[in-house]
């Protein structure tokens, strides 16, 4: 079935309007996507690797910086946990995007998005103290521990989303 | 360019990726990994029944620099086709 929509790039009468008209409409992204993550919940760092993996496909550079339960979860011994869900998402219905088959898990989109773009994953150093981790027992796809002055420095002046 | 469905329909690609079955994110990772693989001026194709895909794939396409040529509705999927301009 042939549907109309806004965004989609194509029409019922069978002519394919061409890409140039995006380019038009598309701003563009030099400024990098800055996120602080400090959850540890599989949803919300499916959600987030989600976010880095489009932004790295886009030729968006990304900044990271993992604090709390969101660097205990990129410690070696747990990335490849099914970890646990937030409260709002765990019934049965609600935990299927994370869960679900066609879903890929977050640590291996997270690894996609690294291989495909301009991807950097700090580790709070204040966090590692305060949780008692040590660099070493962190996966490899985290680049470097890091105060919070370098990863501001990093994030210029774009916007700093929390999850 | 303006292409219509028939032409469209009738293109050989330099490389099918079938992302068929894979959700949001992964169509639009394919298509990324595979364009590395082929020659500036092919054409590649991505299968995906993700029904974001085609808007997906033309909004990445502006974005990077590569053409976007326009979507075939297959049987259950869509086929999505763009050439590598850089």
């Amino acid at each position: 079935m042939c549907q109309r929509h806004i965004d989609i790039p194509y029409s019922c009468s069978g002519k394919i309007r061409p890409a140039r008209g995006y380019r038009q409409v598309i701003q563009p992204m030099s400024e990098p996507l800055n996120l602080v993550l400090f959850s540890g919940t599989a949803d919300k760092l499916h959600a987030a690797a989600t976010l880095v993996a489009g932004a790295a496909a886009m030729e968006q550079p990304v900044n990271i910086l993992l604090q709390y339960w969101a660097l205990d979860a990129f410690r070696t011994a747990r990335a490849d946990d099914m970890l646990g869900l937030a409260w709002d998402a765990i019934s049965e219905g609600t935990s299927r995007p994370v869960h679900g088959s066609k879903a890929i898990p977050w640590m291996e989109t997270f690894r996609m998005a690294k291989e495909l773009g301009e991807v950097q994953i700090l580790a709070c150093t204040g966090s590692l103290d305060v949780l008692g981790i040590d660099r070493s027992e962190l996966d490899p796809i985290v680049d470097s521990e890091a105060g919070i002055a370098v990863f501001l420095a990093a994030a210029g002046e774009g916007g700093i989303p929390f999850s | 360019m303006t292409a219509t469905l028939e032409e469209l329909s009738a293109m050989t690609a330099a490389k099918i990726v079938d992302a068929r079955g894979s959700a949001c994110p992964g169509p639009l990772l394919e298509a990324k990994k595979s364009m590395g693989t082929v020659a500036i001026g092919d054409t590649i194709e991505i299968w995906s029944t993700d029904p974001g895909t085609k808007s997906d794939i033309g909004a990445w396409s502006g974005k990077v620099g590569h053409e976007f040529l326009g979507v075939v509705p297959g049987d259950g999927y869509d086929r999505v086709l763009v050439i590598r301009r850089k």
